[in-house]
């Protein structure tokens, strides 16, 4: 991939393949802009920008990535996603087989997930002004009426559940990034989460004060972010999360906690205590939430702490990292 | 006497006198009292909000040397400032009362039973006979009954408890050694023990596991002399190997189970009556302190202890072969139990016998736990006996808070020249401790009455006690750890301006790193320069390295550059074979002396996991008896201070684990001191803090080795060297900051 001199030919070598790729009626228009109508409701709009290393991890890659956490931003506000936009940065040099890779894996994500990337830019730079490729991302959905789901609505006495298995994805870009072998492969748990969401809401709408997806921070940072929006504390059980024994494993031997690793396939949700066992049972019908559990509840607490009770009965005050986990022994 | 001759020659004079420092509520006014009676002095003596305030008036020239002489055990004057003022020509001396306001500054540390409150106790003819509660102003609980200032009856644990007439009466007599002592109580009107010495001895001879209510919180208790009852403590209380202390029924028991020297005798009998380790005779189950080869001992030390010792056949001051397990009495990591019914909750699973009392610990204390250093006491941990002790630091200066750590938590709050440290808390990992830590901020705040001008902490973005901090609300100061170690050491010696050695284990630094052997020069302002560092290893698996040593020691591999052979070397550890594979990417470096005692344990023999952070140093210190260097084992260069020839010739030749850790020791001294003189500018004091000074080999080691060298180094003596002392160094760098403009 060449920027400058030649670069005509080529942008429009780009432009072939994510046309291909993401084949889709507004897109094809070749317009600035796409044009077109929504169904009734409420819309939900999110942007996002994507940079991962390595590019390309067992379970997906960066492509995929950008359109599941898109939808899946839309999706954690009950959200029907429609349109996707994607933006990409290039490195100079970079491969266009690889490109084209990426692009295919974003068409089929959104094909999966039933919504449509109608809109994009690309833009390359000089060699070393990023890495590899970036993408940035937009996405506007609908919220169904009635529906009102946000990060502040926790109460005490609500009850947690997680979607399936925490830390896979995080493990995943670092046993690739570490050339990690382990006997079973961990793969990234990248998906789109709107179908088991539609569900979800069809079934316990009126209950669920909100779900969300630990990313970035893991399970640790999301509890955390929520227990300060809500003004409540946390309680979870060490022995209900699910794990991998080959996520756990890594973790060990990495010096990781999986409650503090990234997550691009689940999500938690807060729900009224009389709907949670009903909610349980829709999430594993749901072959995304077939590990779904319910991990804790909500408690009053000023402090706004997320305790996980260890299995020898301990308050474990689970943290909220500001970044790398720094080692604190001392 | 020579009183009359000097009489004759000399005129009646009025003295004003001030004392400062520990003089309220350690019977210093009926002290006061007796010496003026003894003088024929007329007068009086108040407490007031700076201390006490003494006139007297007559032949008073040998007053202020007998008042020196002769102070309470528990007294201790900072200052007593002496002026002849004009005469009064009144007569009779009196105890005034306590003037309104701020009275009353100080609360007492808790002081171990005294000597004549043990004559009441086993005197039939003494109303205190066989009274669990004896106590009098030279001894008894204090700081952990006291809700506030000022410290009288009303404010503390006590006032549920109104004094029968005798009670009542030796509190109003001056003469007597109960005028005033807080918490006076007696069989009639005091509180009770929910069970009989004879039945708790019953049930601890039985091998049973008792709870019992002290001081400043629970301990659990059993035989210490029954294995098995020992290893079912472990099991309950989910501790592995960590050593359990003993408690004795007196100093002369001690011989029986440990070598003793005459100054941890004399520390071991000291008013606080902390754990002092000594040398074990190891004829005790190894379970006690397995691996170890000193012991953890304490005597007997409130009136509860020496009724079960009596009861189980122990004679006053005659060896007592009964020995018994005193470990806290807190359950997966959480602070003290300290409460009837948390104890009925918590303890439930773990003691066969919860014996209580109803006289409520307000602040609750752990055990001190301390030992001799290079000829003098020093602290592993500092709590009951020492609390609120203040630290004087030598000059004003502006009330700080500073937050401490994130493992072995302390705060410390200033007021004007003093330091007040609180007690150990423990590690901020769980709500509990939060809690409690939380809790001590407030209670200091509230004792002493000020709002503090800033908030002192750590660099370190994730330590609980840095929320704390953030979330205060007054100005923000933060400070590299290990900076803040060796201001700590200054702190405590009155120094500023001094070159220090942070022997710890990780702490952030200041250029994103993780540090922890550190040659650092404060400034005096706050500030620091780095001035030399141990070589980096690379840190590998954060905070489990310090848990599971095999990962330091592939890391030493790494460091040579012989990775390749490192999975065959730890053969035994699976996990080594992937670290070994793993360990040619980008990893945190560290240069933590902890994390290379760790890689040295791993190459002597101890690569596995270990069930505390230092158990591995720890094993290292008990089998090396003396420190030797190995020739060319380091290389001080540039600024950094290379130990992997020593690792080297660990993996080449190797040594058993015992000459291993006579080298590491020796080495590690030898590199440390050459790396410090080089540095020292002429004058200049060396302070020896960090988490590793705790290790007495190399404290001792170091220090001698530096006064060889004609240096002068300064270790901690009134906190422990290790993040329990953090505070205190946030708190001298956050007053130098606010001082310098
Ligand atoms: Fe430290
Ligand atoms: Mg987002
Ligand atoms: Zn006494
Ligand atoms: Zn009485």
């Amino acid at each position: 991939l060449s920027h400058g001199a030649g670069g005509r030919a080529m942008a429009q070598l780009i432009g072939e393949i994510f046309a291909e790729n993401f084949a889709n009626d507004l897109l094809a228009q070749g317009n600035d802009q796409a044009v077109f109508s929504v169904p009734p409701g409420r819309l939900a709009m999110t942007t996002d920008g994507y940079v991962v290393s390595p590019l390309f991890f067992p379970g997906g890659n960066i492509g995929s990535l950008a359109v599941h956490g898109t939808v899946n931003d839309l999706a954690m506000a009950g959200a029907r996603p429609l349109h996707l936009s994607a933006s990409f940065i290039l490195e100079e040099g970079f491969p266009l087989a690889d490109l084209a890779r990426i692009a295919e894996s974003m068409g089929a994500a959104a094909r999966e997930a039933g919504v449509k990337i109608v809109t994009g830019d690309t833009k390359v730079v000089e060699r070393g002004k990023a890495d590899g490729v970036f993408i940035s991302t937009a996405g506007i959905g609908v919220v169904p009426d009635g529906l009102d789901l946000s990060g502040d609505k926790a109460r005490p006495g609500d009850v947690i559940l997680v979607s399936g298995t925490i830390g896979d994805h995080g493990v995943a870009i670092m046993s690739s990034r570490e050339n990690l072998q382990f006997e079973t492969q961990i793969l990234s748990d990248s998906a789109a989460l709107n179908g088991l969401v539609a569900d979800m809401v069809a079934a316990c709408g009126e209950s669920l004060r909100l779900l969300r997806d630990p990313t970035r921070g893991g399970l640790a940072a999301t509890l955390n972010e929520i227990a300060r929006q809500s003004n409540i504390g946390v309680r979870i059980e060490e022995d209900a999360l699910p794990v991998k024994p080959e996520v756990a494993a890594a973790c060990e031997l990495l010096g990781l906690d999986p409650l503090n690793v990234a997550n691009e396939g689940k999500l938690i949700a807060f729900v009224a205590p009389e709907a949670a066992e009903k909610l349980l049972r829709v999430m594993r019908e749901h072959p995304l939430g077939k590990d779904a559990a319910i991990i804790g509840a909500c408690v009053d607490d000023p402090h706004h702490f997320v305790q996980m009770r260890t299995s020898f009965g301990g308050g474990r005050i689970v943290d909220w990292l500001s970044g790398e986990q720094l080692p604190r022994i001392c | 006497m020579t009183q009359p001759a000097r009489q004759r020659e000399q005129q009646p004079t009025r003295l004003h006198l001030r004392l400062r420092g520990a003089v309220q509520g350690v019977g210093m006014r009926p002290f006061v009292h007796g010496l003026a009676a003894r003088f024929s002095l007329s007068g009086f003596v108040r407490n007031d909000s700076e201390g006490v305030l003494i006139e007297v008036e007559g032949f008073t020239q040998d007053f202020v040397a007998a008042l020196h002489a002769e102070l309470p055990p528990l007294a201790r004057l900072d200052s007593c400032e002496c002026e002849e003022i004009f005469p009064r020509g009144d007569t009779g001396f009196v105890i005034e009362t306590t003037r309104q306001g701020r009275a009353q500054t100080r609360i007492p540390a808790d002081a171990a039973t005294c000597e004549k409150c043990l004559d009441d106790l086993f005197d039939p003819s003494s109303r205190f006979h066989l009274y669990p509660f004896v106590n009098c102003t030279h001894c008894g609980p204090r700081y952990t009954l006291t809700r506030a200032l000022p410290y009288d009856r009303a404010q503390t644990a006590m006032a549920r408890f109104p004094m029968c007439e005798d009670c009542a009466n030796d509190y109003a007599d001056p003469t007597n050694r109960r005028f005033h002592a807080e918490p006076i109580a007696c069989e009639k009107c005091g509180p009770r023990l929910s069970h009989q010495p004879q039945d708790i001895v019953a049930a601890l001879r039985a091998g049973k596991i008792v709870a019992l209510k002290g001081i400043g919180g629970f301990h659990l208790l059993c035989d210490a002399r029954n294995a098995d009852t020992v290893l079912e403590l472990r099991r309950r209380k989910d501790r592995e190997a960590k050593p359990f202390a003993l408690m004795l029924a007196n100093a002369a028991s001690v011989a029986l189970f440990g070598r003793p020297t005459p100054a941890e005798l004399a520390l071991l009998r000291a008013p606080a009556h902390p754990i002092v380790l000594i040398d074990s005779s190891r004829n005790l189950p190894d379970t006690v302190a397995p691996d170890m080869t000193r012991l953890g001992v304490m005597l007997a030390y409130a009136p509860v202890h020496h009724l079960l010792f009596r009861a189980a056949g122990a004679q006053r001051n005659a060896p007592c072969a009964f020995a018994v397990v005193a470990t806290s009495a807190n359950p997966g990591g959480e602070p003290l139990i300290t409460d009837n019914d948390e104890a009925q909750r918590k303890l439930e699973k773990i003691a066969d016998l919860i014996v209580t009392h109803d006289r409520d610990i307000v602040v609750r204390a752990d055990d001190s736990v301390m030992h001799i250093v290079d000829g003098a006491p020093a602290f592993l941990r500092r709590a009951r006996g020492f609390v609120p002790e203040p630290i004087d630091l030598g000059e004003d200066g502006p009330s700080v808070l500073a937050c401490g750590g994130h493992l072995k938590a302390t705060l410390t709050l200033t007021r004007g020249r003093e330091a007040f440290v609180c007690q150990h808390i423990g590690d901020l990992s769980d709500a509990e401790t939060f809690r409690f830590y939380e809790e001590s901020a407030t209670h200091l705040l509230r004792l002493l009455d000020i709002a503090p001008e800033a908030v002192a902490c750590d660099l370190h973005p994730d330590y609980l006690s840095t929320r704390f901090a953030e979330d205060f609300g007054a100005p923000v100061l933060r400070f590299q750890h290990h900076a803040a170690h060796i201001a700590a050491i200054g702190a405590e010696h009155g120094e500023t301006q001094i070159l220090g050695a942070a022997l710890d284990g990780t702490g952030l630094g200041a250029d994103g790193a993780v540090w922890g052997g550190e040659v650092l020069r404060l400034d005096g302002h706050g500030g620091f320069t780095r001035e030399g560092s141990l070589s980096a290893l690379p840190l590998w698996g954060g905070d489990r390295a310090a848990r599971e040593p095999f990962r330091m020691g592939v890391a030493a591999f790494a460091a040579l550059g012989r990775l390749d052979e490192a999975s065959a070397f730890f053969s035994a550890v699976p996990q080594a074979a992937q670290a070994a594979k793993m360990l040619g990417a980008k990893h945190p470096q560290t240069s933590s002396l902890g994390r290379l005692f760790d890689a040295a344990a791993a190459l002597l023999g101890y690569p596995e996991r270990q069930e505390f952070e230092g158990q591995a140093a720890m094993r290292l210190e008990a089998l090396a008896r003396e420190p030797r260097v190995l020739a060319g084992g380091f290389v001080w260069r540039d600024g950094k201070l290379d130990f992997t020839p020593l690792l080297a010739h660990f993996i080449d030749a190797r040594p058993d684990a015992r000459a291993g850790a006579e080298l590491l020791h020796g080495t590690v001294i030898a590199g440390f001191s050459e790396a410090l003189c080089a540095l020292t500018q002429s004058g200049e004091k060396i302070a020896l803090g960090g988490g590793c000074m705790m290790n007495r080999i190399l404290s001792e080691g170091l220090a001698a080795r530096l006064r060889e060298e004609n240096r002068a180094p300064l270790l901690a003596r009134k906190l422990p060297p290790n993040d329990g002392g953090l505070s205190l160094g946030q708190a001298a760098l956050a007053r130098a900051v606010l001082m310098k403009v």
